[in-house]
C-alpha cells in the first residue's frame, strides 16, 4: 500500500520535511500512519489530521493512493 | 458561488464590485461583506510581514463546503470567499466574505456563520515576522 504524507506550517518545520511516500502492508489508519512517520513520537493531542483533504481522526481508515495530512490549528482569516 | 485564493494583494472593494455586476439586478437586497485586513501589532510586537501558507485543494475545498453548508442553511442568492496566501504586510487585505441575500438576516448570519468557519477549519497558517524574529501564530482569536 502507498500512502502520501504530508506535513504543513510548524510540524513541517518540526519534522524537517514536506511528505513523505509510505510504502507498507501493515498500515490500516491514520494512527498507523503516523507510527511510521512519527519517529517513536506519540500523535501531538493539538494536531489535526486530514484523509484526501477531509478532516479524520486518528482511527479513521486509509487505503491504497489515500493521501494523509498532519497540521496544528488552523489560523487563517 | 465562487472561492479563490490569490497569492498578490487584492482590493475587496473591486472585486465586491466586480463579483456584483454580475448577480441578478433586483433580486439581492442585502449584501453583508466581512473583510480582514493584517495589523501591525500581535501579543504586544511590532509586525512587519507575514506568510500565509495553505493546503492547496483542501484549502478551496474546505472554503467551498463551508460556503455550500450556509447555502443549504440560509436563503442565499450569492457568496464569495477571497484569501490571500503568501507574503503579506500590514493593511493588506487577508480575507473579504460576502454574502447576499434578499433580506439582511440571512446575508449577515451566513456571512458571520462562513467567516466563523473558515477561521476555525479551513487550513491556512499565519507567520509573522516580529522584532524577535519568525514566530507561527498559534491560534486565532475567539472573535
Amino acid at each position: 500500500m502507498t500512502i502520501r504524507v504530508r506535513y504543513f506550517a510548524s510540524l513541517r518545520e518540526k519534522m524537517g520535511r514536506i511528505e513523505d511516500t509510505l510504502v507498507a502492508e501493515d498500515i490500516a489508519t491514520v494512527a498507523d500512519v503516523w507510527k511510521v512517520v512519527g519517529g517513536g513520537l506519540p500523535l501531538p493531542e493539538h494536531i489535526l489530521c486530514a484523509v484526501n483533504m477531509e478532516y479524520a481522526e486518528p482511527h479513521t481508515g486509509v487505503s491504497e493512493g489515500d493521501e494523509v495530512a498532519f497540521f496544528p490549528p488552523v489560523t487563517g482569516g | 458561488m465562487a472561492v479563490v485564493l490569490c497569492a498578490t494583494p487584492f482590493s475587496p472593494y473591486r472585486e465586491l464590485e466586480a463579483y456584483q455586476r454580475n448577480l441578478e439586478a433586483g433580486k439581492f437586497g442585502a449584501t453583508a461583506v466581512f473583510v480582514g485586513t493584517m495589523r501591525d501589532l500581535n501579543l504586544g510586537d511590532a509586525i512587519t510581514r507575514m506568510t500565509l501558507e495553505h493546503y492547496p485543494g483542501m484549502a478551496e475545498r474546505r472554503l467551498r463546503e463551508i460556503a455550500g453548508e450556509a447555502h443549504l442553511r440560509w436563503d442565499l442568492l450569492d457568496v464569495l470567499v477571497i484569501h490571500r496566501v503568501g507574503e503579506i504586510h500590514p493593511n493588506d487585505s487577508i480575507v473579504l466574505v460576502a454574502a447576499w441575500a434578499a433580506h439582511r438576516g440571512p446575508a449577515f448570519d451566513a456571512c458571520r456563520y462562513i467567516v466563523e468557519g473558515l477561521k476555525h477549519s479551513a487550513p491556512f497558517w499565519k507567520k509573522e515576522a516580529s522584532p524577535h524574529g519568525e514566530r507561527w501564530v498559534e491560534s486565532n482569536t475567539p472573535s
